[in-house]
This record gives C-alpha cells, structure tokens and sequence, in this order.
C-alpha cells in the first residue's frame, strides 16, 4: 500500500521515516528485553539445572541441594486451585455465554466483576486469603469441628486464594472456547429435540474442551508463578516434607526464589541457585503459556 | 448469544441445573463483595475499637518492642536517655542486621545489600532509617498523647515506622514511594507499549506480526518474582553503573522492573483497541493521499484514543498493585523524597513484606489491612472508569460519530 511518497518534501519524509523508526524500535527494544532476560537466566542457569537439583531437598539453611520441595508444593498448589477453580469459572463461562440475555443487568454485573477481579492487586488477594479464608472459613470450621488445623494458612486456603486470584483468566478463556463453538451444531441439537441443558452437555461442552485445557492452563501458569497472594496464607521458607494433608504448610517455587535472592544471609553464595530456580521456574510457565497460546491460535483457526 | 429457541418445557432436574449455573456465575460478584468486605473487617478492628488494639499492639515478642508498657510518660527524660540502646544505629549495619533475622526466620526480611558500604536495608524491628534517630527522643514526650489521637491523624503522619517504642503508620512516605515508581513504570512501559502496539497493528508485515505479537505477549505470563530477580541482580547493577546513583536498588530499578510488567498489559489492550479501529477509516485516509505512517498516528492513534487510554489506565493498576517486584527492587526504605535514584517503598511492597511478621489483630495489622482497602478501592475505582466510561465512548466513537 505504498502511496506517493517521494512527491513529498524531504522534511515530511524524515518525520515519516521517524515515527515508523521509533515504532519498530520500541517493539524491538521490548523483544530485546525479554530475549535478555531469558538469556541471562539460561547463560546463569542453564549449568545449574540438573536432575539432582531437581530432586534433591534443599540443604544448609537452603544454601546447597536441590528445590524438589518447592517443585512438589508448587505442583500440589495449583493442582487444588485448578479443581476449586476450573469448575466455578467454566459454570460462569457457560451461563454468561449459553444463559445471559446479554444487555440483562446480572449479565452485565457478572461481566463487571470479572474484569475488576482481574484488576485486583494480587497482594488483595493474600489479605482476603488471611481475613477470610484462615480468619474467618478456618477459624470457623476449626470451632465447629474442634480442630486446630484449619485456623492457620495451609495448601488449602492458597489453593482456594489463587482459585479466586484465577477466575477470571478461567473465565475469559473458556467463554472464548464456548463463543467459538458453531451456533449451527447448537441449532441442530435443539432442532432435533434435545432441551437446551442436554445440548450444553452434550454438544457445546464437548466441543469446547481445547477452550477449557486452554483457560486451566494459563490459570496453572498465572498461579504457579504467584507469590504476593499466597505470602501470608501459608507458603513458608522451609519444609522437611512434601504436605501430606492439604491444612500442611508448603514451599513454593516462587517463594523459595523469593527466599533465596532476599532473605538469605549471603545472597552471592547461592546466587547460581537462584538462577538455576529462576529457570526452573520460567521454564515451568513459559511452556504452560506457550501451550496455551497454541491451543489457542488453532481455536481460533477453526 | 442467547438462545433464539425459547424452551417452553423443563425437566425439573435440567431447571435445578440451570439455576445452579447461575448461582455459581454469581460467584464473581460475590468475591467482589467479599474481598472489600473481609479485608475491610480486618481493618475495622483500627477504628472500632481503639483500646483493644492498644493492648495488642504491644504483643511483639522481640524485646525492644516490649518497652511501651514499661515507658513513664511522667520521666520522658529517663526514657530519651535510654533510647541509644534500643535505638542503636548499628543497628543499620548489614552485619547486625543479618545476625537478627537468622538465616530464613519465618517472616524476617534481610534486604541485604551487596555493597555493606550502601545498605539497602530497612530494618523491620527498628523501622528506622539513620536520619530518623534523633527524632525519636523528641517524641518519647508524646507517647501518651499520641496513643490516644485518633487513627485518621495516626495515618496521615509523615513517618512510617510501625514497629518501635512508638509506632508511626504516617502512609505520607508510602503514598509518595508508590506514586514515584508508579510514575516511572508507566513513564517508560507506555511509550513502549503503544508504539510497539502500533508497530505491530500497522506497520509490520503479516509474518513479523505473527511471531512479535505472541512474544510480548509471554512477558506477560512472567512470574512477577522473575522480573523482580532480573531487575536485583541486573538491572540493579547496570543502573547504577550508569548513573552512579548512591544506592543499588532505588525507585528507577524499580520502575523498570515494574515497566516490565506494564508493558504487556499496555501492549495487548492497546493492539486490540487499534485493530479495532474500522478499516473504512484507514482506507478513506488512504484514498485521500496520506501515506502509512500519516495514517497511522494520525487517523488510527486518535480513533483509538480511548483505548489506549484505557490500557494506559489499567497498566498504572498494575503498576501500584504490583508486590513482588516493589518489594525486591526498590530498596524498601520509608523515605518521603522525591529523588528517582533515591530508595523507595511502596503501599503494596509494604504489605506484603511486613504481613508476614505482624501480629495478628494488633493494630499495625489493622493499619496493613486498611492499605489493602485503599489499593482495592483505587483499583475498583480505574476499572470502573475503564468498563463504564472508556468503553461508551469508544463504542460511540465507532457507530455514531
């Protein structure tokens, strides 16, 4: 679409060359930044990674060993808020694409709420996880049933905070899924017969699967790399064992990263694991995004 | 999408189903209500009841912390006296430091400085930074008064040191921490985004788009510990390198860090707003003899204005809600200075360091929570404006004109 260019005065094609200079630049500049950083974690790292690393406990106060703790307690976690959380956002999926009258005002708030959830600093979420879920749903149950297990932050109550935390991203996900399911195989179901709850069972869910892989992992992803929400609501520095129970206390990838670039008491003595958990760590999200946004371009394809 | 084929039948299994779809849809609203109202109970216990909170706050366990209840308000001269000891500057010493928070104390934070001759560190248990010492004996006088003065003038107080002989939660240093690494994040991370947003909604080629598009995208499925770690232990050092700033992390390696996180946000939304934009607009423009780029930032930027405005908009909350990488690269100190290349600390990075070590129902609890109600509300409040103004006019802009 190259229009007439050199009949123009040479001030004016500078500046035309200038704003689609400046332009390309910042979106190199950008592309740059991230390659960066992946390469300076893959340089710094890239040694570190290794199967004992992997496996092993941490030793000596986190200074020597491995993160398998941190790998098997960031598992659990996002493997419990994906069965709280997947299910209430794929319900909200389906009603506000199958149910809503689209202009009605609950459709409306309901939209409303889960763009404010996504907008919620993640640090708001590890308050309500301590004012609610210990606070409140722990010290609740914990009167009720007797116990003194739940009034303290656990696997649980981070798993149901990020399974609030990713709503949203669950939602928006599978709604996407959902509105991309032809109305023709909707309209033929019901034309055949089927009541309108038989052809979302039976036709649009089957049909959105690849919608709902797709929001749970990149809820997984957002949540494996989460730390501000779940500072307080149970995540802790060190652990002898993998959680056994879900009112345990666990590590976390994020955190232990968190732990180990801060908090330690000589921080360029466990530098090359910081890096080589930085990788772990990026490596685990970047492959659950990258999955996603795949899933996703041949949703979109189709 | 609603269904054309109004069903007139039920079974009343399917209706039970049905209408537990849309309880569970309720769920989102639900959370809202919840959020503003559980981090709102915890804050009350600040204005409710004021001398309850006063007991509690007393509680800490490490030693110094337990020197209130022993203060005579009638000898403030004996207590300024006894200050050096607890008040002790050494206590700034990285060395000193490292020795109170013992390798990994649940909730002890050592910002340890790779420099001693440059701490970076905050000290939780004193809260004091080397120029707030004097300051102290002065205000042994007014333990009593200020223990009864209402909470609204606790919080606007000019010094935030929560845990010491008198607790100080003055939020002025914090509003101002956040405001100066808000201003800078988005000072670099929305040029940055828009122009690459406009790069790739006009400029590249359809392959260039395909590849660029989904990478700036990854960075936002960066975990926000990553970017935080990236900037201490790189960006940290190239900028002061460069600069020669004083202290290693400051309020612009926090800004840069937090423009990493910005960015994305501002990239995606704005990318759409500007696809978004009618074709006939482009082509009229086109057809009229204005080149691409003409086009572009003349015809396209400005159809999408309110788009990018809205992005904009929602990377500042990203930006002031962002934990992480506030807490591990802005050097944490309370200080109400203006200076970029000075430390900074944000109401966030405050929270979320200092939760960890506070007692629960005390009322530095109370005052934590309350910061929390502030950054929901402020939050509520951008995507409000976002969803209910930015968005009407966007869509009267493209239907009506």
């Amino acid at each position: 679409m190259q229009t007439s260019t050199s009949s123009m005065p040479l001030p004016k094609r500078l500046i035309g060359f200038f704003a689609v200079t400046i332009a390309l630049t910042a979106a190199v500049a950008v592309l740059g930044i991230i390659l960066g950083m992946v390469g300076s974690f893959v340089s710094n790292g890239g040694g570190g990674v290794t199967w004992t690393f992997l496996s092993e406990f941490p030793r000596n106060n986190n200074t020597e060993g491995g993160i398998w703790p941190a790998l098997a307690g960031t598992t659990l976690l996002v493997l419990l808020m994906t069965i709280l959380g997947v299910p209430v956002g794929t319900a909200t999926a389906i009603y506000l694409t199958e149910f809503a009258k689209q202009d009605s005002w609950f459709a409306r708030s309901v939209r409303f709420a889960v763009n404010t959830l996504a907008g919620v600093p993640s640090i708001v979420f590890g308050l309500f996880g301590v004012g609610f879920f210990i606070q409140f749903m722990g010290n609740g149950i914990d009167g009720w049933l007797g116990t003194s297990s739940f009034g303290d932050g656990s696997l649980l109550w981070s798993a149901a905070t990020l399974a609030v935390l990713t709503l949203p991203v669950v939602i928006v996900a599978v709604e996407e899924a959902l509105r991309a399911v032809p109305r023709d195989l909707r309209e033929a179901s019901l034309a055949l017969g089927a009541t309108r709850w038989q052809t979302i069972v039976k036709v649009v869910v089957p049909n959105a699967v690849t919608g709902i892989l797709t929001g749970s992992i990149l809820a997984v992803g957002r949540g494996a790399g989460e730390v501000a929400a779940i500072l307080f609501v149970g995540v802790t520095y060190s652990s002898e064992s993998i959680p056994s129970a879900v009112t345990e206390k666990f590590m976390h990838l994020g955190y232990h990263l968190f732990v180990l670039s801060t908090q330690s008491p000589d921080v360029d003595l466990t530098l090359p694991l910081q890096y080589a958990t930085t990788l772990v760590l990026l490596g685990l999200t970047f492959l659950l995004n990258l999955t996603a946004i795949l899933i996703r371009s041949r949703l979109r394809k189709r | 999408m609603s269904n054309p084929f109004k069903q007139t039948r039920k079974r009343p299994g399917e209706w039970i189903m049905e209408w537990s779809i849309r309880l569970v849809a309720s769920a989102s609203i639900v959370m809202i209500f919840l959020i503003l109202l559980f981090v709102m109970r915890e804050a009350a216990t600040l204005f409710v009841s004021a001398e309850a909170t006063t007991e509690a706050t007393s509680t800490p366990s490490a030693g110094s912390n337990m020197e209130p209840e022993s203060y005579n308000p009638d000898a403030p001269a004996e207590a300024a006296a006894s200050e050096p000891d607890v008040y002790n500057p050494e206590a700034e010493d990285p060395t000193t430091t490292q020795q109170q928070g013992e390798p990994g104390a649940p909730g002890q934070f050592i910002y340890a400085s790779k420099n001693p001759k440059y701490p970076e560190i905050y000290n939780p248990d004193t809260g004091l930074l080397p120029e707030d010492i004097d300051v102290v004996a002065e205000d042994q006088a007014e333990v009593d008064t200020t223990r009864k003065t209402s909470v609204l003038s606790k919080l606007t107080g000019d010094q935030w040191q929560p845990v010491g002989d008198v607790p100080k939660f003055g939020v002025k240093p914090l509003l101002i921490g956040t405001l100066k690494t808000t201003t800078i994040a988005i000072l670099i991370g929305a040029p940055l985004g828009i122009l690459a947003a406009l790069y790739v909604a006009f400029f590249a080629k359809r392959r260039v788009r395909e590849v660029v598009k989904p990478a700036i995208e990854l960075l936002a499925g960066f975990p926000s510990v990553v970017i935080g770690f990236f900037c201490l232990v790189t960006v940290a050092s190239f900028i002061q390198d460069i600069t020669g700033a004083p202290y290693r992390l400051n309020a612009v390696v926090g800004g840069i860090g937090l423009a990493l996180a910005v960015i994305p946000i501002v990239f995606s939304i704005a990318e759409d707003a500007l696809s978004a934009v009618p074709k006939t607009l482009r082509e009229a423009s086109l057809a009229l003899g204005s080149t691409e780029w003409q086009t572009a930032y003349r015809v396209m930027l400005p159809a999408a204005a309110p788009g990018v405005f809205a992005a904009v908009l929602l990377g500042i909350g990203r930006a002031f809600g962002e934990t992480m990488i506030a807490i591990m690269a802005t050097g944490n100190a309370p200080l109400s200075s203006f200076s970029p290349l000075e430390p900074a600390r944000t109401v966030a990075a405050t929270i979320g360091s200092e939760m960890g070590e506070v007692v629960w129902g005390s009322e530095h609890y109370g005052v934590l929570f309350f910061m929390g109600v502030l950054l929901f509300v402020f939050s509520f409040g951008l995507n409000a404006v976002t969803e209910l103004y930015v968005k009407k006019r966007l869509i009267k802009k493209f239907q009506g004109q």
